[in-house]
């Protein structure tokens, strides 16, 4: 009882602590200036986060391309193709995915990505486009591991009412279980969205943080998170609240994401 | 009424792991009749039931022996397509599973799959099967709306339209009424006894009382072993084997 209660007030004293710097400064800079404006130059007293938030959005959205087409698919052959045994070999593997420092995936995005994408696309190959492939590989564990449990709890009437019915292993999988599973699936991608958009280290490592609107997925970009990474050390007076007050952004985008996907998962045991 | 036989189940066993579920069993499946199994729980119909459209492939521990004619070709040959094998015979299961989808969708996707588009054609095809399966008058409004909102005895015999709108040859149903009601049971029995000019039905039923009034021949199975087959006033007025007699009599199971 205790324990629980001492990782709710952790989280609740974490909001709090947030929102007690970031809200007035929002108030104060003006909502306005503050969500809306490209200028960001902190020691002039400007601080318009506009092109983080966008920056955050497409590296998510682009991480989203990248994982949850490979993730799901990966799901569907885990659940429906592969034998028993070998999927205990290879389910705990790609959860072990999960458990590589971040800072590890950034290495492997400096060193082998980057340097691919700038050899065949130009660019400063520190880009968007990098920190997508990267933030893509890096929620493939939270999309598969959902995207299982929730193909597996798929009946299995319905697989032999569709093939009894005629239907391939293959339309089976396309026409009945996706559907079936659907909502499930779309929590997954939610959730995966939500460590995507969080995600810091190896997005700094490897977006370039330039603070400008993206024209190319090959510009460099500056996120949310990594503005706070690297500017919290250094910062002092109105420029530290600003951060907190990018945290409170932060904080509110991923507590949607999470409501988004509880209630796509609510649907799916409401749909039954 | 010819006596041509549809499928001939030939000294056919089915495994599962180290278990034998069905011993030999060689059975024949008239064409054009109702053949009825009965038998008590364990017996081994379901198996037999799955293996004549080749379901327990699902099954990795699952393992045949001995022969299943359809039409005279052995339905277990390497080359045999399974997918077109259970477009020619089609299975109605225990429980009711519509797909998660329309009542239209469910009913026309088995035919979708054989590769009819024209909504015409699909049109007739969906209203014919309700019919067929008296279920047209009760849901000819709704056929849009999702079929997990019908009720069980509906959602049943929506798995009959689907599987006659696929125009099967065999109709496989495992016990169909065991979780409805009188009534609709009745009205899945009257559907049955309707459609066996068109089809060849093989009726599982665990209510012995079912097969005396819709099957035409009734074979009984007794722990995965064939016992007795005939013509169904014969098994359940003077059955040859004493066991059948204390089956049909309510003796046990």
């Amino acid at each position: 009882m205790a324990l629980a209660f001492t990782a709710l007030t952790s989280l609740l004293l974490i909001a709090i602590f947030i929102f007690k710097e970031g809200v007035p400064f929002i108030a104060r800079v003006g909502f306005k200036d503050f969500l809306l404006s490209s200028d960001w130059r902190p020691q002039a007293g400007h601080f318009g986060i506009y092109p983080m938030i966008i920056a955050s959005l497409l590296v998510t959205f682009g991480a989203m391309l990248v994982g949850a087409p490979l993730g799901i698919a990966c799901a569907v052959f885990l659940n429906e193709f592969v034998s028993k045994p070998a999927t205990r070999i290879i389910k705990p593997t790609i959860e072990l995915l999960a458990g590589i420092p971040s800072v590890v995936y950034g290495f492997i995005g400096v060193v082998v990505v980057a340097p691919l994408i700038r050899s065949q696309f130009g660019g400063p190959g520190l880009s968007m486009l990098c920190a997508s492939l990267i933030l893509g590989v890096m929620v493939l564990p939270t999309i598969i591991s959902i995207s299982t449990d929730v193909l597996a709890s798929v009946p299995n009437a319905y697989r032999e009412g569709a093939l009894a019915l005629g239907a391939t292993r293959w339309q089976s999988v396309h026409m009945v279980i996706l559907k079936a599973g659907r909502s499930g699936i779309v929590a997954a991608v939610i959730l995966g969205m939500g460590r995507a958009i969080g995600e810091t280290m190896a997005v700094i490592m490897v977006a370039g943080n330039t603070v400008q609107l993206p024209h190319s997925a090959l510009d460099s970009v500056c996120t949310l998170t990594a503005k706070i990474a690297m500017e919290m050390g250094s910062a002092t007076g109105p420029h530290r609240q600003a951060l907190f007050a990018i945290g409170v952004v932060l904080f509110l985008m991923i507590m949607m994401f999470n409501a988004l996907a509880m209630s796509a998962i609510k649907q799916r045991f409401a749909g039954k | 009424m010819t006596d041509a036989v549809k499928i001939a189940n030939r000294n056919f066993s089915v495994f599962y792991g180290a278990t034998r579920a069905l011993r030999g069993i060689t059975l024949d499946v008239p064409a054009h009749r109702i053949l009825g199994i009965i038998g008590p729980a364990g017996s081994g119909k379901t198996a037999l039931l799955r293996a004549m459209n080749r379901l327990n492939d699902l099954n990795p521990d699952c393992r045949v022996e001995g022969q299943i004619l359809l039409d005279g070709v052995d339905i277990y040959q390497p080359d045999f397509d399974a997918v077109r094998l259970r477009k020619r015979v089609g299975m109605v299961f225990a429980l009711p599973v519509p797909l998660p989808l329309s009542l239209f969708d469910n009913i026309v996707y088995g035919p979708r799959l054989s590769g009819i588009r024209a909504r015409t054609r699909l049109n007739a095809l969906v209203e014919g099967s309700l019919q067929a399966a008296f279920l047209w008058d009760e849901v000819k409004d709704r056929l849009h709306t999702s079929a997990m909102r019908l009720s069980g005895g509906q959602q049943q015999r929506l798995c009959l339209a689907r599987v006659l709108a696929m125009e099967p040859e065999v109709i496989l149903l495992d016990e169909p009424c065991s979780g409805l009601d009188p009534i609709s049971t009745a009205r899945i029995e009257e559907a049955l006894i309707a459609l066996k000019s068109k089809y060849t039905i093989v009726l599982v039923t665990n209510n012995t009382k079912q097969a005396a009034r819709v099957a035409d021949t009734t074979a009984f199975l007794f722990q995965g072993e064939l016992v007795e087959v005939g013509p169904t006033g014969q098994i359940f007025t003077m059955p040859k084997d004493q066991r059948t007699n204390d089956y049909v009599s309510g003796r046990f199971g």
